[in-house]
């Protein structure tokens, strides 16, 4: 067994997030199937409402597409009511993704795309 | 064996059309599906129809064609635009003046029969509740304040102008996807019943309506977005489809952008809500069953849509007056910058509260700090930042205290904490819209469809 380390999702995975009138919606994408199941196993609905506890106010929504290595994730309630009625910079959500890419998780230290820290 | 090619133009109202040309010139396009209307775009349009009734269509449809008209009039280049908005009369108006003082032709039709503003009350009185999709809310609540209210609709009235000979077809709110679908349908027969055909014209629409975001723009990502080649001339996205629905999907060669699995595939999730029940005016699509093979060289093979038959109700998108916004800004560099941002803030609340101003919400963002990513910033540069930026907005009902607000601000570039900076003025107050997402038996809407061709 390969030894697990904490990383973030940035790391292992790529996001892009929208809007949809009061819900963030984001695309979650590991970069090889061996990634994909380390995310099924540990991006769970639980943890996505714990990271987005201070916007999601509503049920977090989440599918898994084995077919493009994805996990689909619903925010509803995260855009105080919609676009045009928030008061944030990001009104469109474009940013949740980048959020989301902060998220930690346990992953085997040897994931083929794991970006590995600089050395000082 | 017969294909369509298709391409992307754009992917809001403001877009650059600019790499639309290349789609033209050397992309083999037959069509351009070009997508102006977010969800609140009608927003904007109604407030320039109040102003001006001959407006309230997307107003860049017109330079955007006057532009490359000539070229795709050229290359046997068909448009399919929703830049109608609220007004696809109005706009084809518009282009048609154009057109003729420049002595072009073309058959210019416009699909109308989406808005239901005028219609809420006979909509109620039909039997249709209209409520709020998601909180069930009685639309009682809004209906006075409603700024617009349209349905979306599906592609059939698009292939049926591509079938009576229209050149440029305009319309209002149909859904995204459908000024792909149209074409495709019109194109190779499909029959609308044909599910899985029609949800692979949905599915390629989808990808292509977001225009850069379909070939690597905004490939949400930490260091792979920078090798994204020659970001300034990015190609829109092509797909070129056969007639059973599969298709390769590309930009145009000699431009910059990246068509790939990985740019791709987060398209095909954008906004979509359920991934498994897609729903559309004329499918329901599974993307689940979706299949992407990438080639290389920007080219990515898709197959295997699945669809289910299509839903009984259209969804309604109205838009209402929902307050006003105030927002102020300022800027403060090192030392302390985070500091004195906050510092700011509640000196801004304490002259508000004196001053009596009933605010129902206040937002607190420290730019450079965490105003895009909220409370997963990381404070631990927090207190040595070179420099932050406090911006403060309000939620108020009363307009002069939202214009009052950035007001406030000023002020403190002599009177608060040092080394301020961006007093460049005061930001007027914003209008708020909520949104209100609403059901509706089809055929109600539908039998207002209109479908008219002008020659020009």
């Amino acid at each position: 067994m390969p030894q697990l380390i904490r990383t973030p999702l940035w790391k292992i995975a790529h996001a892009r997030s929208g809007d949809k009138a009061d819900r963030a919606d984001i695309g979650l994408f590991a970069y090889d199937a061996e990634t994909y199941t380390v995310l099924k196993r540990e991006v769970t609905r639980e943890r996505l409402a714990a990271h987005f506890a201070a916007l999601a106010t509503g049920a977090v929504e989440l599918w898994p597409l084995d077919n493009i290595l994805a996990l689909k994730i619903v925010l509803n309630g995260a855009l105080q009511g919609g676009a045009a009625r928030s008061l944030r910079t990001d009104n469109l959500g474009k940013s949740v993704a980048a959020q989301l890419l902060r998220m930690e998780i346990e992953a085997p230290q040897d994931l083929p795309r794991l970006v590995r820290e600089k050395t000082a | 064996m017969k294909t369509v090619r298709i391409g992307a133009g754009l992917g809001f109202y403001g877009d650059s059309w600019r790499p639309v040309r290349a789609s033209i010139e050397r992309g083999g396009v037959q069509y351009i599906a070009s997508d102006h209307l977010s969800e609140l775009t009608l927003a904007i349009l109604q407030k320039d129809r109040q102003k001006d009734p001959a407006a309230g269509y997307a107003r860049d449809a017109v330079p955007m064609l006057t532009e490359l008209w000539p070229l795709a009039a050229n290359n046997g280049v068909k448009f399919v635009l929703n830049a109608g908005g609220l007004n696809p009369e109005g706009a084809r108006y518009a282009i048609a003046k154009t057109f003729r003082e420049k002595g072009w032709q073309a058959k210019i039709a416009t699909v109308t029969g989406d808005s239901v503003l005028e219609r809420i009350d006979e909509l109620r009185a039909a039997g249709e509740p209209l409520a709020h999709m998601d909180t069930g809310a009685d639309v009682a609540a809004v209906r006075d304040r409603m700024l617009f209210a349209s349905a979306y609709l599906g592609a059939q009235p698009i292939a049926e102008a591509l079938a009576r000979g229209a050149d440029i077809v305009l319309t209002g709110r149909v859904a995204d996807a459908a000024l792909t679908l149209g074409p495709l349908a019109h194109e190779f027969g499909w029959r609308w019943d044909d599910w899985d055909r029609i949800a692979a014209g949905l599915t390629l629409g989808h990808l292509l309506e977001c225009s850069g975001q379909g070939s690597g723009g905004n490939f949400g990502s930490a260091g792979e977005w920078a090798k994204v080649p020659d970001y300034a001339h990015l190609g829109y996205p092509i797909a070129e489809v056969a007639e059973d629905g599969s298709a390769l999907f590309t930009k145009p060669p000699a431009t910059g952008g990246r068509v790939s699995f990985d740019t791709i595939r987060q398209q095909l999730l954008y906004e979509v809500h359920n991934p498994h029940a897609y729903f559309s005016p004329d499918v329901v699509l599974d993307m689940g069953t979706l299949k992407f093979d990438d080639e290389g060289g920007d080219r990515v093979r898709i197959s295997g849509a699945s669809g289910a038959a299509r839903p009984a109700a259209l969804k309604i998108v109205a838009g209402y007056q929902d307050g006003w916004m105030g927002t102020g800004t300022i800027g403060f560099a090192w030392p302390e910058a985070y500091a004195k941002c906050e510092k700011s803030a509640e000196i801004i609340r304490t002259l508000v509260t004196e001053r009596g101003w009933a605010v129902e919400e206040t937002n607190v963002e420290y730019i450079g700090y965490d105003s895009l990513l909220g409370d997963n910033a990381d404070p631990t540069y927090r207190d040595q930042l070179n420099e932050c930026f406090l911006r403060m907005t309000i939620r108020t009902r009363d307009q002069r205290v939202a214009d009052g607000y950035g007001r406030l601000f000023p002020w403190l570039g002599l009177s608060g904490p040092p080394f301020a900076g961006s007093l460049k003025g005061v930001q007027p107050a914003t209008e708020l819209l909520g949104i209100w997402p609403t059901l509706v038996r089809r055929e109600l809407v539908e039998k207002n469809i209109s479908m008219e061709i002008e020659s020009i």
